[in-house]
């Protein structure tokens, strides 16, 4: 097992300074995302347009490689349709679930593919899920109640 | 270099080494294996993995109910190791010992039994330092009855905090569950004092001893419980296999907890009566094999010797906190001396999660657990999400303490914290 293909530089970078971390108003969604055998939180806000994402923000608590997954899940869903989004999702959940043996697609994961190594440590897979998992269910949520019908503005408490 | 803390153990740990086959294992990378999670589960020696092949091999055929040789075999062997279990906690007779198939089950079987006598106004009281098994049970024991749930708190210093303990235990407490030591912070309750004031109530007094029971000298007869939980897998037994162990009288008088065979007197369609204890509470097959090893474990636990064992755990608990005091930005969760402290040892280390600990240690081949082993409301109250949590038995050396540290200090250097 090699550290350093787990703990690539990308990953800690996003780790140190994770992209949209903070949460934003307005929002569509809120949820609370929980990994209950280790603790692991996310809170995470999202906001369409129709069918896209305009906006992912998420307040989380965890280790590198949670953090760092849900910071470059939200580089790689903002500005796109969510059916391109979900499509992305598949390609990062077969890369996580491929024990080593998928080659990742750099044009559709992005820094994603710098958590290729994350497959080779199964109890740490579940870790970088959080945050998609997290996202398909406010997006799911955004989806079913279309048109912002639950567009939290202002104070909202989500 | 800095110099390593004096350790001083009655045990010939070479001798206890060799007979558990797993320790000298090698794992990726060609590290051994240095396991320090033996309060999550404990490693088997060769005398319980040979023992529970041996049954299947030898003797396998269901207890109790089977009229031929190997049913008898069988039985005795299942009996023979509530015998065994029974002189090891001290139990004035046999019957006192509930086989489940963990300590969260015997905790529930507890609950449930105890709880059937719960009404509106009464309070049940546990601690805030529980493993989530002896707070699941009980707040779902009172969501059943309308009961109130409350508890202990804890100090900053990671102990009981009894301040509040005469208003606490009242008239209206029926209950009081508490661990006899943390699975989380290490710390050892007293146990006698806070059962001495529940039972001045006429209060039930439960104890998790699913941390005590492997690493100390536990007298059941003298510890103020009226029922102790604990589980196999912890104390070099098997897994799959806990005791309860309740005052007969206590015992007899409660409910069954499941339903099935061998836990009943007479089945009638328009009703059943139940054994007396034990198998009341032993509904269907149990799990036999791992009784039987579970005996063999409590055996080997006694010929070490009990007393040796928890000198051990003190003095490599010392060694491991004196160690541990020596990184930088790491912060011990719980009692930071080993007096009236168990050898689990949780602790935070600045800049860096848990989880990322765990994995880089054990990269080097440490085992260590990460998270807020199922104790999330102790974690919360001292602010923290997770913990890393080294723990250690009677095959723990100073050199795996050692290891332990260094391996922390390439933590902090490889996250580039300083």
């Amino acid at each position: 097992m090699q550290l350093d293909a787990l703990y690539q530089e990308i990953i800690l970078d996003h780790y140190r300074n994770p992209h949209h971390a903070g949460l934003a108003e307005p929002y569509d969604v809120e949820v609370h995302h929980v990994n209950p055998s280790c603790g692991d939180e996310v809170t995470l806000r999202v906001s369409l347009d129709g069918d896209v994402v305009t906006g992912v923000t998420h307040q989380s608590a965890g280790c590198s490689i949670s953090q760092a997954a849900t910071s470059v899940m939200t580089d790689l869903v903002i500005g796109k349709p969510v059916a391109d989004g979900m499509a992305t999702y598949e390609k990062f959940l077969e890369l996580m679930q491929g024990r080593g043996t998928v080659e990742p697609d750099e044009d559709v994961l992005e820094d994603g593919v710098a958590f290729a190594g994350v497959a080779q440590f199964p109890a740490r897979v579940k870790c970088a899920l959080l945050g998609w998992s997290a996202w398909r269910d406010a997006t799911a949520q955004a989806l079913a109640s279309t048109n912002g019908v639950l567009n939290h503005e202002g104070a909202g408490n989500g | 270099m800095t110099t390593r803390p004096v350790f001083g153990s009655p045990l010939d740990l070479q001798s206890v080494r060799a007979d558990f086959p797993i320790l000298s294992r090698e794992l990726a990378g060609g590290h051994p294996l240095v396991y320090l999670d033996s309060a999550n589960s404990s490693q088997k020696p060769h005398q319980v993995i040979e023992a529970v092949r041996r049954h299947y091999a030898e003797h396998n055929a269901n207890v109790a109910r089977a009229m031929h040789q190997l049913g008898a075999e069988a039985t005795a062997a299942y009996e023979g190791a509530r015998d065994t279990i029974a002189a090891f906690v001290g139990a004035s007779r046999r019957e006192e010992i509930v086989f489940t198939k963990n300590a969260s089950e015997a905790l529930n079987l507890a609950a449930h039994t105890l709880g059937s006598r719960l009404k509106p106004g009464d309070e049940v009281v546990i601690t805030e330092m529980e493993h989530h098994s002896n707070i699941v049970p009980w707040q779902l024991a009172c969501e059943r009855t309308g009961a109130t749930l409350r508890w202990f708190g804890v100090t900053d210093e990671g102990r009981l905090d009894l301040s509040n303990a005469g208003e606490l235990i009242n008239e209206r407490t029926k209950v009081v569950a508490l661990t006899f030591v943390s699975n989380a912070l290490g710390t050892i309750n007293p146990v006698g004092e806070v059962a001495a004031m529940a039972h001045a109530v006429g209060a039930t007094v439960v104890v998790d001893g699913s941390q005590a029971v492997p690493q100390l000298p536990v007298d059941v007869s003298t510890l103020g419980a009226d029922l102790v939980a604990f589980t196999g897998h912890k104390m070099v037994g098997p897994t799959g296999i806990g005791v309860l162990w309740g005052r007969y009288d206590l015992l007899a008088g409660l409910p069954p907890f499941l339903g099935g065979g061998e836990m009943i007197e007479v089945v009638r369609m328009t009703g059943s009566t139940y054994a007396p204890p034990p198998a009341r509470f032993e509904a269907g097959t149990p799990p036999i094999a791992q009784a039987v090893g579970l005996g063999v474990a409590a055996a080997y636990l006694t010929g070490i010797g009990m007393d040796k064992i928890a000198a051990h755990e003190h003095a490599i608990t010392s060694y491991a906190l004196e160690g541990l005091k020596t990184v930088p930005g790491l912060t011990i969760l719980g009692p930071t001396e080993a007096v009236d402290r168990g050898g689990a040892i949780s602790f935070e280390l600045d800049g860096v999660h848990p989880h990322d600990i765990a994995t880089v240690l054990d990269t080097r081949g440490v085992a260590v657990r990460a998270g807020h082993h199922c104790a999330r409301p102790v974690h919360e109250r001292f602010g923290v999400q997770a913990s890393t949590r080294a723990s250690f038995y009677l095959y723990t050396t100073p050199e795996e303490i050692d290891a332990l540290i260094d391996g922390l200090g390439f933590v902090r250097s490889y996250f580039k914290v300083d």
